[in-house]
């Protein structure tokens, strides 16, 4: 067990140097750079910048420099937001991200399975039709066109909550955002849940523990729940990755201090600095969190060994 | 002489019973059969058909054209009379025609986009299942990779750096969309690849391209088709959300996306702004997730 985990940890390294690479070249390969404005700068102090952001060596060596500063936290200097550092500006927004991640993650998770697993015990009864009919909602109406909507029912028409922006303490400003982000989450989990109970509880082994008298809640806690959740853990690696990249959608649509806002606000400025250390930040959390859900995928299911 | 022998008769009464004779169905006859029973995705369908048709015809028929300016009609509700069925934006531009045009580039996005990530998915799919072993292996781990990746973020550096032309816009999304495409192809090109008449154009001499692609991809249309459906929603919304952003399609060319977001910060003063491309995207995105499982039960019956 131990070993695979090393050996999955020593596989994401390459993964994420690849990924650094690739961003980096292409980033400084593109035409056109954070200096352009409406007016040419003169070559002097274009020079001078150049050589402050170490844009002006060649592009190996800038590389290498850029790596070396990574290993040891430096993500270099923001070039449009100049009175910060990448490390800084990442160290403002993630917490928040990550706070804002996890809380979706959490209701959103709790929500899908229990909507899912009582779905499941109702099939075909109202409950069922019911819940099969709401979790199809967030499922068709796009993040950012929900987020729009809920602002103006919730912020606007009936002035329930704020319509975004945040200050630290400010918790009724997350409702909104949490329960936005956790909704196609939810939904997506509560459909697999459904799904796999439904399959579980047709089984034999679960036809045995029933005729040999176990009742529902046993059969449920002891049987059912371990096997019908290995579908839904296999879905959580990528629902982690669309929850962060509906985190991207959410912080823009609610004016939110995280990361996500960071990236765009960078990639439209071209700050080459910004969107690199957000990029690698994401790329980092993603992959480690994959990482995390296949051992407890390989801890849930017997079938998966560990090569 | 006719009649003499009875020929005729019998060739007749031969004939007839061989227009009468019980028909076979085929598979995709049988599918079709399905899909039409099935209430929600017939109605979808036609939804459709009738958006795309609207989308297409809808603009020579309206008496504004979506870049025209009337200076009589800014920030107005719905007007009968003028001919602003759904009212006009801040630069007195008719929503109605706005909207047709912005369903028509969200749907030639997704067209092109979808065409993009299918051709692509089933080619890697097809290689990777058929030649197996270390390729397939190779090619499927970069698979896993790339899944592990948040692609939306790479699609907006590509969109930033390479400039917002709508051509990269579909190209860069079809690009990213096709893992998923390739992961199914690969899995049933496994499977078939074992059966006989693959065995037998072995045996006939095809090499290995004729094989995957004149006898295994024909077989692939029904897995093939219904992820295709699967796709589109999710690449009109991929697009919608680069367009809200303000990356996509650019003025005064529209797309839903971008009028939601003109429309978004306005919606409480003029609320025909939001709602009339919000209605669509929405109305499209549902049939179409409808039309998706319809096709998947009616080709697929198995996989209930």
């Amino acid at each position: 067990m131990l070993g695979y985990a090393l050996r999955r940890v020593l596989s994401a390294i390459p993964i994420v140097f690849i990924t650094i690479a690739v961003c980096f070249f292409i980033l400084r390969l593109a035409p056109g750079g954070p200096f352009d404005g409406e007016r040419a700068l003169p070559p002097d102090v274009l020079r001078n910048l150049r050589e402050y952001y170490n844009l002006d060596k060649p592009l190996p060596l800038q590389f290498v420099d850029y790596i070396l500063g990574v290993l040891r936290g430096d993500f270099g200097p923001s070039m449009v937001m100049r009175d910060f550092s990448v490390a800084r500006l990442i160290s403002i927004g993630l917490p928040f991200t990550l706070m804002l991640g996890f809380a979706a993650f959490a209701i959103g998770t709790a929500a899908g399975l229990i909507a899912g697993a009582l779905a499941a015990f109702y099939q075909n009864k109202w409950p069922d039709y019911l819940l099969v009919f709401v979790v199809l909602i967030p499922l068709v109406i796009p993040n950012f066109l929900m987020a729009n909507l809920a602002q103006l029912v919730f912020g606007v028409y009936l002035r329930w909550l704020p319509v975004g922006g945040y200050q630290p303490g400010a918790i009724l400003n997350l409702v909104m955002p949490v329960l936005i982000l956790s909704m196609p989450h939810g939904a997506r989990v509560a459909r697999l849940t459904r799904g796999s109970m439904i399959e579980v509880l047709g089984t034999n082994y679960v036809r045995t523990a029933r005729s040999k008298g176990l009742g529902t809640r046993l059969i449920l806690a002891r049987h059912a729940i371990k096997p019908a959740l290995i579908p839904v853990v296999s879905y959580l690696g990528p629902g982690l990755s669309y929850l962060l990249t509906g985190s991207l959608v959410v912080e823009q649509v609610f004016a939110l201090p995280g990361i996500g806002k960071y990236f765009i606000t960078a990639a439209l400025n071209r700050d080459y600095g910004l969107v690199l250390g957000t990029t690698i930040l994401y790329v980092f959390i993603i992959l480690a969190l994959n990482l995390l859900v296949d051992i407890v995928y390989a801890w849930l299911d017997p079938k998966v060994r560990y090569r | 002489m006719a009649g003499l022998t009875g020929k005729d008769a019998v060739l007749s009464a031969y004939a007839e019973a061989l227009a009468n004779a019980p028909k076979g169905r085929s598979l995709t006859q049988d599918a079709l059969r399905r899909l039409v029973n099935n209430k929600a995705a017939l109605v979808s369908i036609f939804i459709l058909v009738a958006i795309v048709l609207f989308a297409l015809v809808g603009p020579y028929l309206l008496p504004w054209s979506f870049d025209k300016i009337d200076w009589a009609g800014i920030r107005k509700p719905p007007d009968w009379e003028k001919g602003h069925y759904f009212g006009t934006d801040q630069n007195g531009r008719d929503m109605l025609a706005r909207t047709l045009q912005g369903t028509q580039m969200s749907l030639i996005v997704a067209a092109v986009a979808t065409a993009v990530s299918v051709v692509i998915g089933v080619v890697y799919g097809a290689i990777a299942g058929y030649f197996g072993g270390r390729v397939d292996a190779l090619m499927m781990r970069f698979v896993d990779i790339m899944y592990a990746l948040p692609y939306i973020l790479f699609v907006i550096i590509l969109v930033v750096i390479f400039g917002r032309s709508p051509v990269l816009l579909f190209v860069g999304i079809g690009f990213l969309e096709w893992l998923t495409m390739a992961r199914i192809v690969r899995g049933q090109t496994l499977t078939l690849k074992q059966r006989e008449f693959i065995e037998a154009a072995k045996a006939g001499g095809a090499g290995p391209f004729t094989i995957i692609f004149r006898h295994i991809l024909p077989n692939l249309t029904g897995p093939v088709v219904i992820y295709a459906t699967l796709t589109i929603p999710e690449i009109i919304v991929t697009e919608s959300f680069l367009s809200y952003l303000g990356l996509g399609v650019q003025e005064p060319q529209t797309s839903l996306g971008t009028l939601i977001s003109f429309g978004a910060p306005v919606a409480e003063a003029l609320p025909w702004m939001l709602y009339t491309p919000a209605f669509i995207l929405v109305l499209m995105l549902v049939c179409l997730s409808y039309v998706g499982d319809g096709l998947r039960d009616a080709l697929d019956p198995k996989d209930r």
